[in-house]
């Protein structure tokens, strides 16, 4: 799986807070969710971010809430995936389980924000304008969560074997 | 080879008599927990997958605690959808209204967790628990969803980083004062993705609130989960309230560590996260003239009768100083009450406090509470993040109870000494 997307940078610590802020959360429409990523750092983010784009970030991206509006408005606005040195483990799993794609690569000083990049979500591949590196490709066992379509793809399976079984 | 009190339990809950750090099991969890902001996501999967049934009317718990009083109409729709879902589904422990608290603090409370447990919930602050000796930690609506339905849910078994504690408590230091210390010291990606245990004669020393205040923040450090051995307090405490049977874990003596960090609390003075990080930590002596505009004493963290007691006896006879706003939030219905009999909402009333019904409200921005653009305000929460508790250009200032209600009456930051 090849996705290719022009570069947003964020930094360390971006806080589920500043994805979508909790004054927003009593919604559950992903449009509107959508409508408010990144406000607090980046105010009209929503209108300026292009589907298809791509989210490159330094350290702990997604720290904070649980809240799985974070990767829904994420996904919302068409980002793909988000290639960060590192990830807060609540949001790794919503982020699988909604279907976002994530890497952990360091990639942040290669980056430079507006140019294209390409991943090869499964080998792992990376290539900027200048530069291909070889990050860790994603966990076999999120593979299987994202292959099944998330994870209610996964139980909706189980739960029709489950029928069938009886 | 030996192993962790976390490891212990996750082991019993995946029918294991070993498990290691790094192993990816499927465990059966004994209570899931979500919240009106999260509830909803979690009902809008449960119908979209086709289930029919939770897994047991018992485990799956509801506490309308975030938006509540309901701030606005999508909030009360919010609500009733829980509300229905609940009555339909013969949920026992849904909460709201009148029965309502924060729901870190009242599940202890209530009994509904006990030691040993595995216990998740759609709040990342769910690893509060961990101070009772359970396995508690935050998850996204989806994977509740699917533990709602099947009673299990994946983790992968974290390393465990040790935290052991010794010296005297200094006066006013509490468990705020430690983990705002430890995250200062490891970051707020410290201990990512590891089980923070916490042991020493200065974790004995401690009440079973000032271990929930550390546990809850293990978060803060990026922590899975935060976990305390349970000793003869931890026992006093859930005896009276456990609604079932307890177990209890500890770790052995040649488990394995991903580090020991050794503190010594008697030179620990009290603490203060700046803005915009929990980790932006500073002694308060160190902050000169910062005024402020609010002060929040409440919340998950430190909305429990330890934290409104300190508060009370330094606000005592005391008035809240000119143009501060000083919110009191009881975090559950029976501190209320409790704190009522003991003199201490009278206290708060007399120096001019709001005295707010439990709600999560002002902590996370929702209602009750929310800053302006340039407005300053220090709370007994967890979170500073930029525009956390309202505009975007607001700042929290976090910390203990003891310098909340001091800093209520000088107006700026300020120890409590000499109030």
């Amino acid at each position: 799986m090849i996705i290719k997307g022009h570069i947003w940078k964020f930094g360390d610590n971006i806080d589920t807070d500043i994805i979508i802020p909790a004054r927003y959360l009593a919604h559950t429409d992903p449009g509107v969710l959508g409508q408010h990523c990144m406000e607090p750092l980046v105010p009209d983010f929503s209108k300026k971010v292009k589907k298809g784009d791509i989210i490159v970030a330094g350290f702990n991206f997604g720290c904070g809430s649980s809240r799985e509006h974070a990767p829904i408005a994420i996904s919302a606005l068409g980002i793909p995936i988000v290639i960060a040195r590192s990830f807060a483990r609540i949001f790794y799993r919503n982020a699988f389980n909604k279907g976002l794609a994530l890497m952990e690569a360091d990639i942040y000083n290669m980056a430079k924000e507006g140019d294209e990049i390409e991943i090869d979500v499964f080998s792992g591949i990376i290539k900027t304008k200048d530069t291909t590196v070889k990050a860790k490709p994603i966990p076999p066992f999120m593979v299987e969560l994202i292959e099944a379509g998330g994870l209610m793809n996964y139980l909706k399976k189980k739960l029709e074997e489950r029928h069938e079984n009886l | 080879m030996g192993m962790t009190i976390t490891e212990k339990i996750l082991a019993a809950h995946s029918g294991r008599d070993f498990v290691e750090p790094g192993e990816i099991i499927d465990a059966d969890v004994d209570i899931v927990l979500a919240n009106d902001i999260t509830a909803p996501l979690s009902l809008e999967e449960f119908e979209k997958v086709g289930a029919e049934k939770v897994f047991d009317q018992d485990k799956v718990v509801f506490v309308l605690d975030h938006f509540t009083p309901n701030k606005d109409i999508i909030s009360a729709e919010n609500c009733k959808k829980i509300r229905e879902f609940s009555k339909k589904h013969g949920i026992k422990h849904f909460y709201e209204g009148g029965r309502c608290g924060i729901e870190h603090a009242l599940l202890p409370e209530q009994g509904i967790v006990v030691p040993g447990d595995v216990v998740i919930g759609a709040d990342s602050h769910t690893c509060t628990y961990g101070a009772l000796g359970a396995f508690a930690t935050g998850m996204g609506s989806t994977d509740i969803t699917y533990a709602m339905v099947t009673g299990k849910i994946w983790f992968k078994v974290p390393e465990s980083i040790k935290f052991l504690c010794y010296g005297e408590w200094n006066r006013w230091v509490t468990g705020k004062d430690l983990i705002l210390h430890i995250i200062g010291m490891i970051g707020v990606d410290g201990a990512l993705y590891s089980a923070m245990e916490f042991d020493g004669e200065a974790i004995s020393n401690l009440s079973m609130d000032s271990r929930m205040t550390i546990a809850n923040m293990a978060i803060e450090a990026g922590a899975k989960n935060g976990i305390f051995r349970p000793d003869e307090k931890t026992m006093a405490y859930v005896e009276k309230r456990a609604k079932r049977p307890p177990r209890v874990f500890e770790s052995d003596r040649d488990a394995q560590y991903k580090q020991v960090i050794e503190i010594d609390v008697s030179k620990l003075g009290l603490k203060v996260a700046c803005p915009s990080l929990p980790s932006n930590v500073k002694d308060v002596e160190d902050l000169k003239d910062i005024e402020i505009d609010q002060v929040v004493i409440g919340s998950c963290t430190n909305g429990r009768l330890e934290d409104l007691k300190m508060a009370a006896d330094i606000l005592k006879g005391k008035k809240i100083a000119p143009w501060v706003r000083c919110i009191v939030i009881p975090a559950t219905p029976d501190i209320y009450r409790d704190a009522l009999k003991l003199g201490y909402i009278e206290i708060f009333a007399d120096a001019g406090c709001i005295i707010s019904p439990p709600t999560c409200g002002p902590c996370l921005g929702g209602h009750m509470g929310v800053l302006a653009k340039g407005e300053r305000a220090v709370a007994t929460t967890n979170r500073n993040f930029i525009g956390r508790m309202g505009h975007p250009e607001s700042e929290v200032y976090l910390s203990g109870p003891a310098v909340a209600a001091a800093s209520a009456i000088a107006g700026k930051i300020m120890h409590p000494e000499g109030f």
